[in-house]
């Protein structure tokens, strides 16, 4: 009974949204306050609906009812808890549902929040936004419909793949789709506009929440998911650049680059048609993503049932969508110009440059992630891979020149900023980042030159942030108490934006660290095997079998000492799982600012060391690792201060208007 | 020329879209990888003869030997579909008077033997590549695999899997008709 | 994400499940090894989805690895070793797509892309600079500018 009341509200919502896609939009344009109107309460009806569905399928899920195609397929009596609840998202069918049920609470926030935005362009944008719903939920109900039966009902469950079954990756999914789908409301909000054919530097204020509430999850969610390949994978890596990593990096980058353009729209009214351009951009990179990770077009580590009739009804979507908007673009755009001049040297120049290189750098990733189908398409299928060593040659070096550019950018004046000026701000800053570097250089003289250079830019980049941030409050010029009075009145978005530009310069040290001077060994190992990495002495005690919920475990010993002093035990684990038939490897870290100490083990290939009790021992050190998902957590602290900039704040205008006289002069 | 860049996204979009529209069709397996021996000479090998067989041992002399086209399976007892696979290469040698050859690659000769022994063995020659190098030297990338050799020692065709199904095998036949092995009427 | 090798037809059994290189693979001699390593991460495994052979646990990605190393002892080149597996297994397993007239595009697409993006960048500022035809302040005003907008961007910045 339950699933078919979460297919039948899911139906439902569909009604409403096909109303919602006509009913505001025309009232916009006939002037009818009541239609327009409307969309408040279908966009609220929508999330009503799909929340139940949602629902539905997730207590289908907690009951492991088996005659639900999408349980028996994804779960097991057995499997714990959490891990129940997840499975309701493990699945294509799942996640798609997630995807809808995101869509319209995203919906559902513009109808109810976004009382500053005008009455017409509100009304354009839900109908707008009602679109991709339409197109998404008619995709569930006719291609993938997760509530589907099964007579007779299996016994059991075959079990969510057990690499899955992961508190991160469980997480990761819904915050990497609140990001993508995020972005459709940037997406409504410009396709809206280019209805209306007029954007102001009050649209960019409306829009700019939205997107910096969506690239702060989607921010998340890619290093929520690069951590997980980190500790779960076993070889202690962090991209690989996969089609499926890079489909969910290029709305990132894109969606930063618009987070920045829009910065210009709102204060310099210019760049209009190429922040509307990004809006468009990012949520269509989104969608491709969801179209290549469930076309199965091409060849990626992740696995989704893949089936081409859908891919063909996701492609059809695409095309309607971005061809729709791009032609609409390309209709409206010429029209658009205008906006205040600048020199090359100013913050619009910056944050030009900024734009530019995150577009260059987003068309890399894309033409190389898609050029080995360009390519077999274009010879009669012939392949070629395209694999890390091309992504990090073309891609490294195109952002080194962006991260000079982040240190200078804050520094830039509106309109024209004098060289000079900036240059003596910057200049200690510029000479420890270099001083920093051949310091390094001399200390380790290992290594390639990009490395150094990487990281002085990232010292540069976090000195220069610092800098500009304590020339702002006047830090150490005017009393203390002073600085941090200024500190308080400074603007949010101000600090937001320090917060995450340091991120990003710790981040960096987190890249370079553990990738140039990763250390690494592997081993047989047999009780009381000694083994030095790194300064520590690890010696392996043995290794016991171990039971879980859904899986029996070998459960490998290691005492960790250094220079005689015990340090910690570290218990890796070989886990198999019986009813999906596989293995998984649980590696042990030990978790320092200053790296990793990372152990996994496994069963040895050679039957010989098998037969010996030997297991196969990976041991490694990975420098600096940590700082990576620091400056992950700093990037999304500094997305969230800046999204609580009253300014920004969804309903800010009315509210400031009537708090000014209350508050003094800050 | 702002009117024209305006364009540019939509063109852009449109090729992109073509390309994916491409790449849906349903006969395109994104992991096939083709053979780069194809019109090639085979590559040089000398395998042993399994231990424990009377089947003699398989080199690449042996290729350019033959009478007409030859088969060449790469098989192993430990392969799955390489049973379902038998049958129809039984046939083929048996009754079609195909020649067929044999790699057993990474398989333990007993092991082997015993599976020989149980469903039959139609191969002329078998090498047994224990280390897998030859594998390597015909660029396979799993098992089983059957390629087809002209007489002068040319691949002329490589399958990737198991030959099994009516669609497998029409496939399969095709390409046996067009190396001149089956007659071009024949079924 | 995760490499989930479809052995489509390579499974002896769960058994020969085993993770990347193996230590009875690594040779002795460590700078040896150091090559065969950076050698190995730029060969794709052929039986995995996209993956390389150094992190492969695939038969035969094993398989490639000691012979990787095998022809290194023997005292090939790294260049020589790459030439001998892609003359068997083709382009395909070159990580690292080679530059041949296929490929420009792909290797060409920074340069171009980058290229874009700076005639964009001066086509944008100049248009916007002959505009301003006034003649430049003197440094005094300039100053004046300077201080001014820098008061200015501390009330109302991004």
């Amino acid at each position: 009974m339950i699933p078919e009341i979460g297919h039948f509200a899911l139906v439902l919502a569909l009604a409403l949204a096909i109303v919602q896609s006509v009913l505001p939009i025309w009232g916009a344009a006939r002037n009818d306050v009541v239609w327009m109107q409307s969309a408040v309460w279908s966009s609220i009806g929508q999330v009503a609906l799909t929340g139940v569905a949602f629902a539905a399928l997730m207590t289908s899920f907690i009951q492991s009812d088996f005659t639900v195609v999408n349980v028996v397929e994804n779960s097991h009596s057995l499997k714990p808890m959490l891990f129940k609840i997840s499975g309701t998202w493990g699945s294509h069918e799942g996640s798609l549902l997630l995807w809808v049920l995101i869509l319209a609470v995203f919906g559902a926030l513009v109808a109810t929040f976004a009382s500053n935005v005008a009455v017409h362009t509100k009304a354009r944008t839900l109908s707008v936004q009602a679109w991709i719903t339409v197109g998404f939920l008619s995709f569930l109900l006719l291609t993938s419909n997760p509530f589907d039966r099964v007579y007779p009902a299996p016994p059991d469950g075959q079990d969510l793949n057990p690499l899955l079954q992961d508190v991160g990756l469980a997480m990761h999914p819904p915050l990497l789709y609140l990001g993508y789908v995020g972005f459709s409301i940037v997406f409504s909000f410009a396709v809206a506009a280019l209805i209306e054919g007029r954007v102001d530097a009050a649209w960019a204020r409306w829009v700019r929440p939205w997107t910096l509430a969506a690239w702060v999850f989607l921010t998340a969610g890619i290093a929520l998911g690069s951590w997980w390949a980190y500790y779960e994978l076993g070889w202690g890596g962090w991209w690989f650049w996969d089609p499926v990593e890079n489909v969910s990096f290029m709305p990132w980058l894109m969606g930063t680059a618009l987070l920045h353009s829009a910065i210009v729209t709102e204060k310099r009214g210019a760049f209009k048609s190429w922040t509307i351009l990004l809006a468009v951009l990012t949520f269509s990179l989104s969608l491709l993503g969801t179209f290549i990770v469930r076309s199965g077009l091409l060849t990626s580590v992740h696995a989704f049932a893949v089936d081409p009739e859908r891919g063909l009804y996701i492609l059809a979507l695409l095309a309607v969508s971005i061809g729709g908007s791009f032609a609409l673009y390309a209709w409206r755009a010429p029209s658009m110009e205008g906006g205040g001049l600048f020199r090359p040297v100013s913050r619009e120049g910056g944050l030009l440059v900024n734009n530019l290189i995150l577009a260059a750098a987003t068309g890399v990733v894309l033409f190389g992630t898609l050029y080995p189908l360009i390519y077999e398409a274009l010879s009669g299928g012939q392949k070629l891979s395209v694999g890390p060593p091309f992504f990090n040659a073309a891609f490294i070096p195109m952002m080194l020149p962006l991260v000079f550019v982040m240190g200078l950018g804050p520094f830039l004046s509106w309109k024209r900023a004098s060289s000079r000026h900036v240059a003596l701000q910057v200049r200690y800053v510029g000479l420890l980042a270099i001083g920093f570097g051949f310091v390094l250089w001399y200390a380790l003289r290992g290594g390639p030159v990009l490395g150094y250079v990487s990281l002085a830019l990232a010292v540069w980049l976090l000195g220069a942030t610092l800098r500009e941030w304590a020339f702002r409050i006047q830090l150490f010029k005017v009393p203390f108490r002073d600085a941090m009075r200024r500190a308080r009145s400074l603007p949010r978005a101000a600090h937001g934006m320090a917060l995450a530009h340091a991120g990003l310069a710790v981040a960096i040290f987190g890249f370079v660290g553990s990738s140039v001077w990763k250390s690494e060994q592997i081993l047989f190992v047999t009780p009381g095997t000694e083994i030095t990495i790194a300064g520590f002495d690890v010696t392996f005690t043995g290794a016991e079998k171990v039971r879980g919920p859904n899986y029996i475990a070998d459960r490998g010993a290691l005492e960790v000492r250094r220079g005689g002093a015990e340090v910690t035990t570290l218990f890796p684990e070989r886990r198999f799982y019986p009813v999906a038939q596989s293995n998984t490897t649980e590696s042990a870290i030990r978790s320092t600012l200053a790296g990793d100490l990372y152990a996994s083990l496994a069963e040895p290939a050679s039957d010989q060391a098998g037969a010996n009790g030997a297991w196969t021992l990976r041991i490694l050190y990975e420098p600096l690792v940590n700082f990576i998902w620091i400056g992950s957590v700093l990037l999304v602290i500094g997305g969230l201060v800046s999204l609580s900039d009253r300014r920004l704040r969804v309903g800010a205008p009315g509210r400031r208007m009537q708090r000014a006289p209350t508050v003094p002069a800050e | 020329m702002v009117r024209f860049l305006a364009f540019a996204p939509l063109v852009i979009a449109a090729a992109f879209g073509g390309f994916f529209l491409w790449g849906l069709d349903g006969d395109r397996d994104p992991n096939a990888i083709p053979s780069v021996l194809i019109s090639k000479p085979a590559p040089e090998f000398a395998l042993e003869p399994v231990p424990g067989l009377d089947t003699p041992g398989l080199a690449r002399a042996d290729l350019a030997g033959a009478k007409g086209p030859t088969i060449v399976n790469v098989f192993a007892s430990w392969c799955v579909p390489c049973r379902a696979e038998h049958a129809v290469l039984t046939a083929l040698a048996e009754t079609e008077g195909q020649t067929l050859f044999g790699i057993n690659y990474k398989d333990k000769p007993a092991d082997a033997v015993r599976w020989l022994n149980e469903l039959g063995n139609p191969y002329e020659r078998i090498g047994s590549d224990q280390t897998g190098r030859a594998g390597i030297e015909w660029g396979i990338s799993g098992v089983p695999e059957t390629f087809i050799i002209a007489p002068d020692g040319t691949v002329l065709y490589r399958y990737v899997g198991p030959v099994v199904g009516d669609n497998a095998v029409a496939t399969f036949r095709a390409a046996l008709r067009q190396a001149g092995s089956l007659p071009v009427d024949g079924g | 994400m995760k490499r989930l090798a479809l052995y489509l037809f390579l499974v002896p059994g769960a058994a020969t499940v085993a993770q990347a290189v193996e230590p009875d693979e690594i040779l002795a001699d460590p700078q040896l090894e150091a090559r065969a390593r950076d050698i190995s991460r730029g060969l794709r495994c052929v039986v995995c989805q996209n993956q390389d052979i150094d992190s492969s646990n695939a038969g035969v990605a094993r398989d490639l690895r000691l012979l990787v190393r095998e022809r290194l002892v023997a005292g090939d080149s790294d260049d020589d070793v790459i030439a001998y597996v892609r003359a068997r297994y083709g382009d395909y397993v070159l990580m690292s797509p080679p530059l041949t007239p296929a490929t420009f595009a792909l290797w060409g697409a920074p340069f171009i892309l980058s290229g874009i993006g700076m005639v964009f960048f001066i086509a944008l500022t100049r248009r916007q600079g002959s505009a301003q035809t006034r003649p430049l302040l003197s440094d005094d005003e300039e100053k004046q500018v300077d201080r001014f907008l820098d008061r200015g961007s501390e009330e109302d910045t991004s």
